[in-house]
């Protein structure tokens, strides 16, 4: 009896300490659709943790999730069937790849115009700075 | 060689830009202090819940289905034993089990029957029915990513309101009781 | 020792930073010399006992001393010592404490090595500094005071988090923010040049060592990070994006473009007023990160554990120190535009199109960091920003500013020969497609792996050209000075860094299989045998440790040992074993036992992963390279013109003067 206790309180840390990692195999049928589950996975976010993707995470969300996203691709579901099928049960926040969208706007399209708005700055500054190379002297020392 | 000095209305223009970033981010800490980030909002809200066919707790060979809840609105709480903060919860299901004027059903989620039962033994059992989850397969489709969670469903089987984290009695009279009267007149 | 002590040390050294902003600036103001004598004595005082603090707090781990709270919070018995001395800035209260340090070794250094800058001004950098500190350490001893008292006293601390406990921990805050906090001294050199109204841009000479080692500091401080993510957390990622690594990587690219405006004004007396700015930005985006990152307005694995007070207050001291600095540039900055011509093919065009990507690249990792408080501000729903935006974004601003990059350096200030120009592109175009030529037959497959051996090419080849030509046009002794030798060494590091970046993010293979002993495993040309598992332990902990013997062509490689531990304090971590090559890393990480003696395990291959921290270690020795020059060493006293100076006529003899 107290031999069968021992087993079932040891059965029960083991259960306990032996976090879910992100190691988890799975049978893919080849390297490319290795691959694709990678990449896929990497650009999901874990919903439990603390900005960890769900390839990376060791979290049992994260693991139950892969292979939930496994699942789908055996059943060939592509891409982005997959990740509609997410974002209807946990949000945009799952993708770490923002949707285009009215909210993302700023977002996309914010650093080319501040790139814009910086490119007319050099432009303006150079237009009233530079002088033409001929009228410039020979600058031969190069100041080192 | 040295250029006439221009108007400097430029000069401002850094100071301006980071008045506005400061401003912006009392606004996140004012957000940050009423709201807690990792409570995502639920894109299922109006929508109607999964299908979904369940084992209740006390008798596992019979099972409970969206269908055999309809005609009603009802509250889905999910909880687990391994879960601290269902803990916290616990007393106030307790005291409002029956405040609610609706069944409160427990969904165990990713837990073994006997941790649930032990912890129902041990704590005190809220819930008018429970039913399990365990491998968290159905609860995916919720779009359930931890404990406790709670769903108000309505008769047509919508979903109309979920909360992320423990149930207060602040948060169940300034959100939940008005949900739940708003069903009640709706006359669903 | 009364840890008590150590909090009477912080609140003298309050009172004296608070001195030390005072009085020099009011002497340099009242060209009163008595005053601005005391700035070398209160930074001095200020220094000793912020140190005395410091050195009480590590006291304290020391003796395992539970009664201080923050020691039971991040210590523990059995935690081995040299983990005791880092788990001083382990947490919150103790890093300010260490920013706190630097921020006086900055400042002794300046008094040890400035001593030759202009009275007035040197008091003036010493008050601004003052400054820095007072608010600093205001902001520790009202909301983040480490030396708070636990009682009943626990008989054991808490613990470590296991995460921490790695020699990435001694390495990384330290260099890290030696680099945050040394750009304060750029900016204080800012701020003592807008008070003090220098016409004059000499001061722009005296910042740039203090630049660039600041610049150096935080390339290193970034590399450490990356490397310990990279074995500590198991998944072979080295960056993530992650708002607190962004919160790094904002200030690295400002000061990056900094230091390349501070040569163009230093050489050629031109962009005064942009340099003036990105010397405030640098220190703000410093200050900026420590706000984001503990103000719990992030959700990212790196934030401290923060309350309310402590977001506001930093907030507000981020909101004086730069909103007060970029109210006097508005209005202090000088209105009249100088310097020497230039055309539009020259050097400092091509320096000015850097600085514009550079900025830019800073303002959309803001953007993208920021864009999800928008989100949730604005209650427009719960977006996330992570590596699909920031990765193709950066890539494609880089791409003009690596174009651009070797022709810099081949061109003249003022106007470069055109003829120059067009050689360098030929031969460097030649160079690089002939080397995407190689690459394919050798064996590199995808766009992505030929462009990153191509833009690789690019930059070392133009090093390369550099090189050569200094070499047969320069005479002997003078060939390479070291300003010249840095600028080399850190585009080379370009080079490097962009080689190892772009092949291993395409040529990495990563597996997670289940193995029985005995069993075998192809990762690429490599063969992983897996020997089973044994117990072992550790000072504080208890680990199963895997054995794998990889073989290449039949011939032993590395036998390598992964562990899962479990430390003391219950939680369990996995250490990744490593091969590291010059040209690829092999790395094992053990997962779990699967039952009949079958474990999971992640086998990767990645090669040129080390060409990523290469690079930056390049980047770091040129920027620490370009402060032996002898242009900055201080021959003697300068006097900089101020505002109440001589009139124009004079100018140029005195530009001229100034260049010594």
């Amino acid at each position: 009896m107290k031999r069968l206790l021992i087993v079932i309180l040891v059965a029960f840390a083991l259960a306990l300490s032996a976090a879910a990692f992100a190691i988890d195999p799975l049978p893919f049928k080849d390297n490319a659709q290795r691959d694709r589950f990678q990449h896929l996975t990497r650009e999901l976010r874990c919903m439990v943790c603390q900005d960890e993707s769900l390839l990376a995470s060791n979290a049992d969300f994260a693991k139950q999730l892969r292979r939930q996203i496994f699942d789908m691709m055996q059943q060939g579901k592509s891409d982005k069937e997959i990740k509609d099928w997410l974002v209807a049960r946990y949000s945009t926040f799952i993708l770490y790849d923002p949707p285009l969208a009215p909210s993302t706007i700023a977002l996309w399209f914010g650093t080319p115009v501040i790139l814009l708005a910086g490119g007319i700055v050099v432009v303006v500054l150079l237009r009233r700075r530079t002088r033409p190379a001929r009228t410039l002297a020979e600058d031969l020392g190069d100041d080192w | 060689m040295n250029e006439v000095a221009r108007k400097p209305i430029g000069r401002f223009v850094p100071l301006i830009v980071f008045a506005a970033l400061v401003a912006f981010f009392v606004i996140g800490l004012v957000w940050n202090q009423t709201h807690d980030a990792r409570f995502v909002p639920s894109p299922l809200i109006d929508k109607p819940a999964p299908e979904f066919r369940l084992p209740r707790l006390e008798q596992p060979t019979q099972f409970v289905t969206k269908a055999d809840l309809l005609g009603k609105p009802y509250l889905i709480n999910v909880f687990a034993s391994w879960c601290f903060a269902c803990g916290d919860e616990h007393p106030t299901l307790m005291a409002y089990r029956d405040k609610f004027g609706l069944p409160l059903i427990g969904y165990d989620y990713k837990d073994a029957p006997q941790d649930a039962r032990a912890w129902l033994d041990r704590h005190g059992n809220p819930y008018h029915e429970v039913i399990t989850d365990q491998s968290g397969d159905t609860a995916i489709n919720f779009g359930v990513y931890g404990a406790p969670e709670t769903y108000l469903i309505d008769a047509e089987g919508v979903i109309r309101y979920k909360h992320i984290g423990p149930l207060t009695p602040d948060v169940i009279a300034k959100e939940l009781e008005p949900k739940i009267r708003a069903l009640e007149q709706a006359g669903t | 020792m009364n840890p008590e002590l150590g909090q009477v040390a912080l609140i003298l050294a309050l009172l004296l930073s608070g001195l030390q902003c005072l009085l020099p600036i009011i002497g340099a103001w009242r060209g009163s010399k008595p005053l601005m004598a005391t700035a070398p004595t209160l930074a001095i005082g200020q220094a000793v006992f912020v140190a005395l603090a410091f050195g009480i707090l590590m006291w304290s781990f020391w003796i395992n001393d539970f009664s201080v709270a923050y020691v039971a919070q991040n210590s523990n018995l059995s935690l081995p010592w040299f983990y005791k001395l880092s788990a001083v800035w382990g947490a919150h209260e103790g890093s300010l404490l260490l920013w706190m340090l630097i921020l006086n070794g900055w400042t002794v250094a300046l008094v040890v090595l400035g001593g030759k800058l202009p009275e007035a001004f040197f008091a003036r950098v010493i008050g601004v500094l003052g400054f820095v500190a007072f608010g600093f350490l205001l902001y520790m001893i009202t909301t983040s005071n480490p030396f708070l008292r636990l009682f009943p006293v626990p008989p054991n601390g808490a613990d470590l988090n296991p995460v921490l406990q790695d020699p990435g921990l001694v390495f990384h805050p330290p260099t890290l923010y030696m680099g945050y906090v040394g750009f304060s001294v750029a900016f204080a050199f800012a701020i003592a040049s807008l008070l003090g109204g220098e016409l004059k841009s000499t001061w722009v000479r005296w910042a740039r060592p203090w630049t660039n080692v600041a610049w150096g500091f935080l390339t290193l401080g970034i590399v450490a990070g990356s490397a310990w993510a990279y074995y500590e957390l198991g998944w072979g990622g080295w960056w993530f994006w992650d708002p607190v690594e962004n919160a790094s990587f904002m200030p690295w690219l400002i000061g990056a473009a900094l230091i390349h405006a501070q040569a163009i004004t230093d050489k050629r007396d031109g962009l005064r007023a942009w340099t003036l700015l990105l010397s405030i930005f640098g220190f703000a985006f410093s200050l900026l990160g420590t706000f984001l990152v503990r103000s719990g307005l992030l959700t990212s694995v790196h934030a401290f554990a923060f309350a309310p007070s402590r977001g506001i207050f930093i907030l507000v001291y981020l909101a004086v120190v730069v909103g007060g600095s970029l109210l006097l540039y508005a209005l202090r900055a000088p209105k009249v535009t100088g310097g020497k011509s230039f055309a539009l093919a020259s050097r400092e065009t091509l320096m000015v199109i850097g600085n514009l990507m550079l900025t830019v690249a800073c303002a959309m990792v803001l953007l993208g960091t920021l864009y999800p408080l928008v989100g949730e501000a604005l209650d427009i729903g719960r977006i996330s920003v992570g590596p699909p935006y920031f990765g193709p974004l950066f890539l494609i601003l880089m791409t003009p500013l690596v174009l651009a990059l070797p022709f810099g350096p081949l061109s003249r200030w003022g106007k470069a020969d055109l003829k120059v120009w067009r050689n360098a592109l030929i031969r460097i175009v030649a160079l690089a497609v002939t080397a995407g030529i190689i690459g394919f037959i050798v064996g590199a497959r995808g766009g992505y792996q030929l462009l990153g051996i191509t833009a690789a090419v690019w930059v070392m080849a133009g090093v390369a050209m550099f090189a050569i030509k200094r070499w047969r046009e320069a005479p002997r002794g003078k060939r390479y000075p070291f300003e010249m030798l840095g600028m080399m060494l850190a585009h080379f590091g370009i080079g490097v860094f962009i080689a190892g970046a772009i092949l291993t993010t395409s040529m990495s293979v990563e597996q997670d299989v289940s193995m029985k002993p005995g069993a075998n495993v192809d990762v690429g040309a490599y063969d992983f045998h897996f020997n089973g598992v044994t117990e072992t332990q550790g000072p504080n902990y208890r680990a199963q440790q895997g054995t794998v013997v990889i073989t290449r062509n039949g011939k032993h490689v590395v036998t390598l040992h992964p562990q899962k531990r479990t430390y003391s304090g219950g939680q369990v971590q996995t250490e990744a074993a490593i091969e590291a090559g010059v040209f690829r890393d092999l790395y094992v990480s053990l997962g779990d036992s699967i039952g009949d003696g079958a474990w999971s395990l992640r086998v990767y291959d990645k090669p040129f992963v080390r060409w990523i921290w290469g690079g930056g270690v390049l980047m770091m020795l040129g920027g620490f390279a370009v402060v032996l020059d002898r242009r900055f060493r201080l021959k003697r006293a300068v006097e900089p013109e101020t505002v109440h100076a001589k009139p124009e006529a004079e100018a140029p003899r005195k530009l001229a003067e100034g260049e010594a």
